[in-house]
């Protein structure tokens, strides 16, 4: 435990380094799921192969596309642009399928009487369907926040900075305290990017107050009334 | 015969569905409880396969005091018809025929000759048994659901609102089937609706149920319609506004004749001597 | 894209296949690891999450442990264990089992939840027992989340086993490890890209396997709900933990 009360400073610039790593890939794959979303929806063709294609991305595991995407793209293996990407592309995979979903779940109803008002199609998209799949994108953008902030310590085996060299570091030196520090900071993190979006959600939605937890609730009570 | 004596029902968060409710059906009759929804009649009846257990009272079954009866035992015994038919969407129609046969054991070839049996016996073509209940219109699932309750040849029908999803033609023809049905089968039947007509058409004994298990009124159709004391009983069956689509009257001679809702007389009830004496 | 082609070009060679450090070994060894820690993965968590589904009981804290899951770094977890296990097999099996245990154990419960309640309770008033119930309504009819848990918890396992070398054992880990400490771009690709593939036919297995079984009439219900009522297939994704490659 000593040893992280040494490296204190060490430990919270390593923590500082895995945020910049992993919060523009959550912003990326966010941004750029939306519209592809919007595609696979409105161009109906192109829905599956969008969706299975962003899917087959999810199978692939992060060490070897960590060393593939140099080769593709022209960076070099320790670069932490290089794990950026790379970290976009899992999020996109993550999103496109949950947002075009969240998306097509507006019901026709709301977008015909959306229409029928005046909204532009444009209009329509932004004030409307985005906001009433608004609760279903934020329970995706945290699986990809936490799940990113997770996974940025592989590439520490490739020498790129973040908690993850305390993981590579402690074990080549023989630190628990280094791995413990890692593995307790990572969580830590996640957990509270993971709140951090939870309140901006309620503060950008805010008829969505406890959305998370009322679900469950009300299926039990389904299932006590039928049973009743 | 079934029994219920003075079953109350009150769940853990302190709502109470039924209150010192009584009812006898006699073996070989169908009982119909009749009330909108909140009632208490599902409750009710789900105490008699143990599904629900009454907080008070006691349920019998030909004088035995079911709690002390194994629930996986006696549900097997008695047949169990529900709303939206709640058929295995993963079995053919005729092995969720064959559900409970083959639950008591019995091989699946024999289960299967019964349920070909039961499919005639509730009027589906024989064709109709390989297909998933997926495949099947909601009437025809409905029917299956009625020849899944049969199966096991219970004594005991339970049915809770059985034709309450499908469209009125076919709950009608529905309810003239099972009418049919029991015709020639015999069996105790309670029978749960909110549905007057569908009352008035299947129940040999009516009750009416008030919020809370409470028995507004009960007795045979010709009595519940000639009732015109209890003011919620005939705001219940329209009987204070005409609506009721049939309506009966007492002749001089002691007869009930019944009439449509224009008027039209469609026939006679012989007198029951037993109410005579009755206004 | 000159070391692609170089990448390639080795993985077509018969060397870069055969020997006991060649990649057909390692593959083997690689798919190997796998079939064990979804094996234990399974024994474990099946189990439970097929009770807690059933019950509802312990639904909390399943939601939470499969949560906390999502966020534990995989190489921490695997160095961790490693530092008290010393090198070889035993430090990747408990990082790979842990780390996929809550995904089988959320697609069990969330496939148990996932059956119709309506269903359910019609197969206890046709006398079935709390057993029966079980294995012959509940698990059928939500065996295509349960299979899911799986898949994912599979290819959580084939990419976290590539890391299962860097703490000693085998895999094909081994010669992508090789190539990085040696600077051999094109031996490190390769192996990358035999991975990258493993993973994806490890993939494509599981969704034939669900494919097929939407086939079945009676389970293509969820898949082709129509419109405005696809909570359910929803609730799976959120369910399902994406930690850990």
């Amino acid at each position: 435990m000593s040893w992280i009360l040494e490296n204190l400073d060490t430990i919270g610039e390593l923590t500082l380094v895995h945020l910049a790593l992993s919060l523009p890939a959550v912003v990326i794959a966010f941004l750029v799921s939306i519209p592809l979303a919007w595609i696979a929806n409105r161009i109906r063709v192109l829905r599956e192969p969008l969706l299975t294609g962003t899917g087959l991305l999810y199978a692939v595991p992060s060490l070897p596309l960590f060393i593939l995407l140099p080769a593709l793209v022209g960076t070099s293996v320790r670069d932490p642009l290089n794990v950026v990407i790379a970290l976009s592309i899992f999020g996109l995979a993550l999103m496109v399928r949950s947002a075009a979903e969240a998306l097509d779940a507006v019901t026709d109803d709301v977008q015909t009487s959306a229409t029928a008002i005046g909204f532009s199609r444009v209009g329509r998209f932004f004030a409307v369907e985005l906001s009433l799949a608004g609760p279903a994108l934020l329970a995706g953008v945290r699986v990809v926040c936490v799940s990113s902030i997770s996974l940025v310590s592989v590439s520490a085996v490739l020498g790129v900075n973040s908690l993850g060299s305390l993981f590579t570091d402690g074990f080549a030196r023989d630190i628990i305290g280094s791995i413990l520090a890692g593995i307790v900071m990572t969580v830590v993190l996640a957990l509270i990017c993971d709140l951090l979006l939870v309140l901006a959600g309620r503060l950008l939605m805010p008829w969505n107050k406890n959305a998370a937890t009322v679900r469950p609730r009300l299926r039990k009570r389904r299932t006590q009334e039928a049973a009743a | 015969m079934i029994e219920f004596r003075q079953v109350g029902k009150t769940y853990p968060d302190g709502t109470t569905a039924v209150e010192e409710f009584s009812l006898t059906v006699p073996s070989r009759s169908t009982a119909v409880l009749l009330g909108s929804s909140g009632c208490g009649k599902t409750t009710l009846l789900r105490m008699v396969n143990r599904m629900v257990e009454p907080s008070t009272g006691s349920v019998l079954i030909d004088e035995e005091d079911i709690s002390g009866v194994e629930p996986v035992a006696l549900r097997r015994r008695i047949g169990y018809v529900m709303q939206h038919s709640g058929l295995l969407p993963h079995r053919r129609v005729i092995d969720n025929i064959a559900t409970v046969p083959r639950l008591n054991g019995a091989s699946r070839a024999d289960a299967r000759k019964r349920g070909y049996e039961l499919m005639e016996i509730v009027g589906l073509d024989a064709k109709l048994g390989l297909r998933y209940p997926g495949q099947l219109s909601g009437g025809q699932q409905q029917r299956v659901g009625v020849a899944r309750g049969l199966a096991a040849d219970p004594n005991i029908l339970l049915m809770d609102e059985p034709f309450g999803a499908v469209d009125p033609l076919v709950r009608v023809e529905l309810q003239r089937e099972l009418a049919r049905v029991q015709e020639e089968l015999k069996k105790t039947i309670i029978f749960v609706t909110h549905d007057i007509d569908e009352a008035l058409t299947l129940g040999d004994q009516i009750v009416v149920l008030k919020t809370g298990g409470a028995v507004a009124a009960s007795g045979t159709p010709a009595e519940l319609l000639s009732n015109r004391q209890d003011e919620f009983v005939s705001r219940f069956l329209g009987l204070d506004s005409g609506a009721r689509s049939l309506s009966a009257e007492k002749t001089d001679d002691g007869e009930l004749l019944i009439s449509d809702a224009q008027g039209r007389p469609l026939g006679v009830v012989p007198a029951q001597t037993d109410r005579a004496d009755r206004p | 894209m000159n070391n692609i082609v170089e990448a390639v070009r080795w993985l077509l060679t018969a060397d870069a296949w055969s020997g006991t450090g060649g990649l057909w070994v390692r593959s083997m060894e690689h798919l190997g690891y796998t079939l064990i820690a979804l094996g234990i993965s399974a024994a474990i968590a099946l189990p439970l999450g097929l009770l807690i589904g059933h019950t509802g009981k312990g639904r909390g804290a399943a939601v939470v442990a499969t949560g906390a899951a999502r966020a534990l770094p995989t190489l921490g977890l695997l160095t961790l264990v490693a530092l008290f296990t010393g090198i070889g097999l035993t430090a990747p099996m408990v990082a790979l089992v842990i780390l996929a245990a809550p995904s089988v154990l959320a697609g069990a419960y969330a496939g148990v939840e996932s059956v119709n309640p309506a269903t359910v309770d019609a197969a206890r008033a046709q006398g079935m027992s709390g057993w029966q119930v079980l294995t012959r309504v509940e698990i059928p009819l939500g065996l295509p989340l349960i299979l899911s848990g799986l898949r994912l918890a599979a290819l959580q396992i084939i990419a976290t086993a590539t890391l299962a070398a860097y703490v000693g054992a085998g895999g094909l880990g081994r010669p992508l490890f090789l190539g990085l400490r040696t600077y051999d771009y094109p031996l490190m690709l390769g192996t990358s890209i035999v991975v990258i593939l493993l993973a994806i036919l490890v993939d494509a297995v599981f969704g034939t396997g669900q494919r097929l079984l939407r086939r079945i009439p009676g389970l293509a219900g969820p898949q082709r709900a129509p419109r405005g009522q696809r909570r359910d297939s929803r609730r799976a994704t959120a369910a399902a933990p994406a930690a850990g490659r």
